[in-house]
C-alpha cells in the first residue's frame, strides 16, 4: 500500500467514471468456482521494519574474511564509478529500449558494449547480453548445431562443469547429443583437453567443440589447436573464456573460435550469491543471423543526426516465434552496462593489472603453500589466475578452514572424483600477502 | 531531455576522431562514443603494484606459453574518471525511464521500483556473498531464497517453487522441459509432441515451444478476447504436451472459462502451464495452483517490482504442482534442520529461529530433475529486491496493488473509449488494449505515429502493434503506482493525438520533434549492419 | 499495375516464363504488406524447388515471411544484387528485385497459378 497514490477520493472518482459501484465488480469475470480461497501472507512492514528483516537475513550470512574460492565468480574490485553508474535510475528503471527516440543512452551504451566484447575476444560482432555464462555457451551450442545442420556436440570435460550441466539441460530440448572430451586428469598430467581426444570424436556429425580457456582448472588450452580440429571436420569451436585474461591471452577469435562466450561477472559486477551476472556471446558476422539475443545498431534520423536502434529482429520471438533463433526477452541489460563502465574505467593499462595482479598472487599462493610442504600442483601445465593444488584430507581441512572464515578454494572431487584431495584455488588482485600467509598458516594448523 | 546537438568536429576533442558510417557525409553525434574521449595513457581506476614477495613468489611458478599471449592490448577506451562518469550521465539524459516519467508499456509492468530494495540489495552480507561459498557461510543467502519460494508459492497456490529461471522466458523453457520430462516418465514423450498456444500469446511461448523441440498449434480467440473453447477442445488430444496460456490475457482480459480450459487440458492428459507475466492483476484474487495450473512463472521484474534495468536482468521463478515437483532444477535450497512452520512464523515477525539450517540440496538427490537452466539459484540480486518488496506490501499491500493496478486501466479505457476504438469492450483487468485502426483508416495516421507523438509530451508510449491478433494494437498499461493527476494527463494527451489525427495528421508524423533523436532510419540499420566502432587506426584485425 | 505477362500464386509470388525457364519473385502488393525489406535468403544455384514448398525467407524491419515457390524446377540463377540491395525488391518487385529463375520442371503447374485479373480481384485491387 506504500505505493500506490489513490485517496478515497480518487477511488471514489475513478469508480465513478467507470460506472461500477465497488472494486470487487472490477473482478467479477474471475470464476466463484477458481476465486483465491486463502493468502496468508505475513503483514506490512515499514520501511525501517523492513530494512531490520533484510540487515537480519544478510547478517546471517558470513562473508568471509579470506576466500580463495573462485571456480567461475570472482572477487574483483567493483570500482565506485562503475556502482555510480548502474545506479542511475534513467539506465535502472528504463525497460527495452522499444522507443529508440527516447532510449538513446540505453542502445549506446548497449553499442559500446558489443564495440568492446568485439575487441576483447577479437570477433566481428557481440550480442546485447545472456543470462550467464552458462546460457551464453548453450546458446552458442545451439547456434552452432543451427549453422551447421547438425545435431551432435563435443564438449570439453575441463570445462567449468556447472556450463556443462546448463549445455547439456539445453541440448536436452531439442534432442542434441553431448559427447565429452576426457580432459588428462591423470596422475602427473597436464589438467588439459588433448587435442588427439577432441579429434577423436570430431566426425562430420559434430555441429562444435566447446572447449574453455583458461579451463575449469585455470589451465591454458591450446586453443588454435582445438579449433583446427574442430575446423577439420566442418565443426564449430565455442570458446569459453574468462574476461579478465584476455588483456594477457591471445582473442580467441585470432585462434580460430568461431563462438566466444563468457561470463561477464569479473567485470564490475559483484558477487551477490550468484547473479544477476551477464553472459557475453561474439561471433563472426556471417552467423550473424543465427545469433541468438538482442542486437543494437547505429543509423540516423532525417535529419542526419547518429542514433542507435534494436536491429535484425526478425531473428527474434517476437517477429518469428515458432521459428526464432532463441526464446530470450529480457536480458541482462544493466549488468551489461556495469562490464561497459567498468572496461571503460580500467582501460587497457588497467585490465592488464588486473590480470597480472590476479595472476601474480595465484602464483605466491601456489609457491607459499609447496614451500610450507602443504600442497603440490596437481596438473603440469601452465595456468592463469587459479591453480589445482593437491592437499592431503582436502575435504575435512576445507571445512576445518571455512569455520575460521577462511575459504580455501573450491573442493574438486565435488565434480571429478577422480580429483580427490583437491583445491582449486584462486588469487586476484584483491588477495592480499597476508591472506595468502593466513591461508597458509591456517592450513599448518590442520596439519 | 533536450539535448544540444554537437556535431563531431566539436565534440571530439583531442580523442580519435569520429567515424562515420558513410565518410562525406556530415553526421551530427548528440553524444560521441566513449571511445571519441579516449587519450592514450590517460586512466580512471588505478592498481597496486605486486609485492615483492608476489614477484619473488611468482617466478617459480610456469610462464605463460608464448603462443597462447595476446599480440596487441585491447583497444579499450583510455579516460579520466570524470570524463567517464560525464559520458554515462549523458548518455542517461537520453532515456526516458520509471523516475522520469509515466511510463504505460503494455504488458510489461513499468511500476515504480522503491528504493529500499536497492538500499537491501546493497548490504555488504548479501553482495559479496560467493555463490560457492560453503553452506555453512551463506545462511543468509540460503533463507532469503528459501523464504522468498515459500512466499511465493502463498502467492501462487503452487506446491513447490524453483527460483534458478532468470526471466520470464527462461522460466518458460524450464517449465516446457518440466513438462517433457512428466510425459516421459509416464512412457508418453514420444506421443506427446505438441503445444497449444493461443494466438494472442506472447512470442516467447511458441518459441520456447520449439526450443523444447516441441510443435506449436495455434489456437484462436474467441469475439470476447478469450480462448475459444470450442477450437481448443478440438486441437487437444493424446499428442498434446501443453497449453500454455496467458491469464490475465495480452489483451488485459481475465480467461472467464478458465476453470473450464484447465478442466478440458487435464482430461486430455496435458499439462497446464500459465505464463505468470501478468500475475500483477489478481494478486490474492486468483491462485493459479488452486485453479488447477501444473506450473507457472513469475516475472519478478514485473509483479514484484524489480527494476528493468533498460531489458534486465529480470528473474523467472517457476512453480509447479506435486506431480511436475520431482523434476524441478536442481539444486533447491532446503530447510535441513528445523520446523518449516516454525521457521517461517518468525521470520514473518521479523525473527530468525536458532537451530535452523539451510542447505542446497545434494547433487543427485532428485534423479527425475530436468538439471541446472543457469549457473548457481538464479539472479539472486533480484530476490532480495523482491522478497522486501512483498514484505513491505504485505497481504493487502499485495491486493491493492492488483485493485489499484486494475482500477487504473479501467479508468483510462473509460475515458479513451470515444477516441478510441476498443475491440473488445468489456471490464479489463491491469491493462487495456485499444486499436488505432480507425485513426489509420480515415486519417492515415498510424499506431505508430500516435506512439511518436506520445513522446512529445515526456510519456512513453503503450505498447504497440502487440497483441498481433488487434488490428494497430495500443496496450496500455498504467499500474497502480501512478497518481490520478498522472493518468489524467495521459488520457487528456491521448484525447488531443486523437484530434490532431483528424485536424492536423501531418504533424503527427513528423513527431517526435523534441527528443534527442527523431525517428531513426531502422531499414538502413538493418540492410546494412553497423553493430560496433570501427577503430580508424588501420588495425582493426575484425574488420568484416 | 499489375503486369499482364506474368502468373501470379496465392502467396504473392510471381513468374515470368520465358521457353523453359521462369524468373520468380513477390509481387508489389507482398513487398508493401512487408514494409522495408531488410534481408533475403536466397535459394542455391542448383536447388530444386517444389510448387507451393518454401524456398527462402525474406524479412522486413518487423516482420518476416517465408517464400513459396510459385513453379517447381531447378534453380539456374539467383539475383545476388539483393545479397546487397534488398530494397530492390521494394522498389522494384516486378523487375530488378526478381529473386531466382528456375528451369521449370513440368510446365503444366503453371495452369494451376492465377492470372493478373484473377490475383488483381484476390489482393482487392
Amino acid at each position: 500500500m506504500a505505493y500506490t497514490p489513490h485517496t478515497d477520493a480518487d477511488h471514489a472518482r475513478m469508480l465513478g467514471a467507470i460506472g461500477v459501484a465497488s472494486i470487487e465488480d472490477l473482478f467479477a469475470d474471475i470464476p466463484p468456482a477458481v476465486r483465491a480461497t486463502r493468502f496468508a501472507l505475513p503483514a506490512p512492514m515499514a520501511e525501517q521494519e523492513v530494512r531490520g528483516e533484510l540487515s537480519r537475513i544478510a547478517a546471517r550470512n558470513a562473508v568471509p574474511r579470506v576466500s580463495f574460492l573462485g571456480a567461475g565468480a570472482y572477487r574483483h574490485l567493483v570500482p565506485a564509478v562503475v556502482e555510480e553508474v548502474i545506479g542511475r535510475s534513467e539506465f535502472a528503471t528504463a525497460y527495452t529500449p522499444y522507443q529508440p527516440e527516447v532510449s538513446q543512452g540505453t542502445l549506446q551504451s548497449i553499442y559500446e558494449f558489443q564495440s568492446l566484447i568485439c575487441e576483447l575476444t577479437g570477433m566481428e560482432v557481440a550480442s546485447a547480453s545472456h543470462y550467464d555464462g552458462a546460457t551464453a555457451a548453450a546458446e552458442a551450442a545451439l547456434m552452432a548445431c543451427r549453422l551447421t545442420r547438425r545435431d551432435r556436440i563435443a564438449i570439453s570435460s575441463a570445462v567449468h562443469p556447472q556450463v556443462r550441466a546448463v549445455i547439456r539441460t539445453y541440448c536436452s530440448g531439442p534432442g542434441i547429443e553431448v559427447i565429452e572430451v576426457p580432459a588428462d586428469l591423470a596422475e602427473g598430467g597436464s589438467g588439459l583437453t588433448p587435442v588427439e581426444a577432441a579429434a577423436s570424436v570430431l566426425t562430420d556429425e559434430v555441429a562444435c567443440l566447446v572447449a574453455q580457456q583458461p579451463n575449469f582448472f585455470g589451465g591454458i588450452e591450446p586453443m588454435a589447436e582445438l579449433a583446427e580440429a574442430a575446423h577439420a571436420v566442418g565443426a564449430q569451436l565455442v570458446a569459453h573464456v574468462e574476461p579478465t585474461s584476455l588483456a594477457v591471452l591471445a582473442a580467441p577469435g585470432d585462434h580460430g573460435a568461431d563462438i566466444v562466450t563468457a561470463e561477464g561477472q569479473p567485470l564490475g559486477i559483484p558477487l551477490s550469491y550468484g547473479g544477476p551476472y551477464v553472459g557475453l556471446m561474439a561471433a563472426r558476422m556471417a552467423s550473424v543471423r543465427q545469433m541468438p539475443g538482442r542486437l543494437v545498431g547505429a543509423t540516423r534520423d532525417a535529419q542526419g543526426r547518429r542514433g542507435y536502434v534494436l536491429t535484425l529482429q526478425a531473428r527474434e520471438q517476437h517477429i518469428r516465434r515458432e521459428k526464432a533463433a532463441s526464446n530470450i526477452c529480457t536480458n541482462q541489460a544493466l549488468c551489461a552496462l556495469a562490464a561497459t563502465a567498468y572496461l571503460s574505467a580500467v582501460g587497457p593499462q588497467g585490465l592488464r593489472e588486473v590480470a597480472e595482479l590476479s595472476m601474480a598472487q595465484t602464483r605466491h599462493t601456489a609457491t607459499a603453500l609447496e614451500e610450507a610442504g602443504l600442497a603440490e600442483r596437481r596438473f603440469g601445465a601452465p595456468y592463469f589466475a587459479e591453480v589445482a593444488m593437491r592437499v592431503p584430507h582436502a575435504a575435512r581441512r576445507h571445512a576445518e578452514l571455512a569455520a575460521q572464515g577462511i575459504v580455501a578454494g573450491y573442493v574438486l572431487e565435488r565434480d571429478y572424483p577422480e580429483l580427490g584431495d583437491t583445491l582449486l584455488l584462486a588469487a586476484t588482485e584483491l588477495t592480499s600477502d597476508e591472506e595468502i600467509a593466513s591461508l597458509v598458516e591456517a592450513l599448518e594448523a590442520t596439519r | 531531455m533536450s539535448i544540444a546537438e554537437r556535431t563531431s568536429a566539436d565534440a571530439s576533442g583531442r580523442g580519435a576522431a569520429f567515424t562515420s558510417p558513410a565518410p562525406g557525409d556530415e553526421v551530427k553525434v548528440v553524444e560521441p562514443l566513449i571511445f571519441a574521449a579516449s587519450v592514450p595513457g590517460r586512466r580512471a581506476v588505478r592498481f597496486p603494484r605486486p609485492s615483492e614477495a608476489a614477484r619473488t613468489a611468482a617466478s617459480a611458478q610456469p610462464d605463460l606459453p608464448a603462443e597462447a599471449l595476446r599480440d596487441r592490448a585491447p583497444r579499450l577506451p583510455e579516460v579520466s574518471e570524470l570524463d567517464l562518469l560525464r559520458h554515462f550521465n549523458r548518455l542517461s539524459h537520453l532515456n526516458h525511464a520509471i523516475d522520469i516519467g509515466f511510463y504505460p508499456l503494455g504488458s510489461c509492468t513499468m511500476k515504480y521500483n522503491p528504493k529500499v530494495n536497492e538500499w537491501v540489495a546493497r548490504l555488504p552480507g548479501f553482495a559479496a556473498s560467493h555463490p560457492l561459498d560453503p553452506d555453512a557461510l551463506a545462511q543468509g543467502s540460503l533463507e532469503l531464497e528459501w523464504l522468498l519460494a515459500e512466499l511465493l508459492k502463498e502467492i501462487s497456490g503452487m506446491a513447490a517453487v524453483t527460483l534458478q529461471p532468470a526471466a520470464g522466458a527462461h522460466g518458460e523453457l524450464t517449465g516446457m522441459l518440466m513438462t517433457r520430462a512428466y510425459h516421459r516418465s509416464r512412457g508418453e514423450g514420444e506421443q506427446r509432441t505438441r503445444v497449444l498456444v493461443p494466438d494472442s500469446a506472447h512470442g516467447t511461448n511458441p518459441a520456447t515451444a520449439t526450443m523444447v523441440g516441441y510443435e506449436t498449434v495455434t489456437i484462436p480467440s474467441n469475439e470476447r478476447g478469450g480462448i475459444d473453447l470450442e477450437a481448443l477442445r478440438a486441437a487437444l488430444d493424446e499428442r498434446t504436451a501443453a497449453l500454455m496460456i496467458t491469464n490475465p490475457s495480452t489483451l488485459g482480459i481475465f480467461e472467464d472459462q478458465i476453470d473450464q480450459v484447465v478442466a478440458a487440458v487435464h482430461e486430455a492428459g496435458a499439462i497446464a502451464y500459465m505464463d505468470g507475466a501478468n500475475l500483477n492483476a489478481i494478486l490474492g484474487r486468483f491462485r493459479p495452483g488452486e485453479a488447477g495450473f501444473d506450473v507457472m512463472h513469475f516475472n519478478l521484474h514485473k509483479t514484484f517490482s524489480t527494476p528493468h534495468g533498460g531489458g534486465g536482468p529480470g528473474a523467472g521463478p517457476v512453480g509447479v504442482s506435486d506431480r511436475l515437483a520431482p523434476f524441478l532444477p536442481a539444486p533447491l535450497p532446503v530447510l535441513v534442520e528445523g520446523d518449516p512452520d516454525e521457521v517461517r512464523a518468525n521470520a514473518w515477525r521479523g525473527r530468525g529461529t536458532p537451530g535452523a539450517r539451510f542447505a542446497l540440496e545434494e547433487p543427485d538427490s532428485r534423479p527425475e530433475s530436468i538439471g541446472r537452466v543457469r549457473m548457481h539459484t538464479g539472479n539472486f540480486g533480484m530476490f532480495v529486491r523482491a522478497y522486501t518488496y512483498i514484505r513491505s506490501n504485505g497481504a493487502d499491500g499485495l491486493r491493492a496493488v492488483s485493485e489499484d493496478a486494475v482500477l487504473a486501466a479501467n479508468y483510462l479505457r473509460v475515458r479513451l473509449a470515444d477516441a478510441y476504438d476498443l475491440p473488445y469492450d468489456r471490464i479489463c483487468k491491469h491493462e487495456v488494449v485499444f486499436s488505432g485502426r480507425r485513426q489509420k483508416r480515415r486519417h492515415g495516421v498510424t499506431t505508430l505515429d500516435i506512439a511518436k507523438a506520445i513522446l512529445d509530451h515526456g510519456i512513453h508510449p503503450p505498447t504497440i502493434y502487440f497483441p498481433l491478433i488487434v488490428e494497430e494494437a495500443l496496450m496500455i498499461e498504467p499500474t497502480e503506482t501512478e497518481s490520478l493527476e498522472t493518468l489524467d494527463r495521459f488520457a487528456d494527451v491521448m484525447l488531443d493525438i486523437a484530434r490532431r489525427a483528424e485536424s492536423d495528421p501531418d504533424s503527427l508524423k513528423r513527431a517526435p520533434i523534441t527528443t534527442p533523436v527523431g525517428r531513426l532510419d531502422e531499414a538502413t540499420a538493418a540492410r546494412r549492419p553497423d553493430l560496433r566502432h570501427t577503430f580508424d587506426d588501420g588495425g582493426d584485425a575484425a574488420g568484416g | 499495375m499489375l503486369p499482364e505477362d506474368l502468373r501470379y500464386s496465392k502467396e504473392h509470388e510471381w513468374v515470368r516464363v520465358d521457353g523453359d525457364q521462369a524468373t520468380i519473385g513477390i509481387t508489389k502488393f507482398a513487398a508493401d504488406e512487408l514494409g522495408d525489406i531488410v534481408f533475403v535468403e536466397l535459394p542455391e544455384v542448383g536447388a530444386t524447388l517444389s510448387q507451393f514448398a518454401t524456398f527462402g525467407v525474406v524479412e522486413s524491419v518487423k516482420a518476416v515471411s517465408d517464400l513459396y515457390a510459385p513453379v517447381s524446377g531447378e534453380v539456374v540463377a539467383v539475383n545476388d544484387a539483393l545479397r546487397d540491395s534488398p530494397e530492390l525488391m521494394n522498389s522494384d518487385p516486378f523487375g530488378e528485385g526478381w529473386i531466382a529463375r528456375v528451369r521449370v520442371s513440368d510446365p503444366g503447374e503453371l495452369g494451376g497459378l492465377l492470372d493478373a485479373g484473377a490475383y488483381g480481384e484476390l489482393i482487392g485491387s
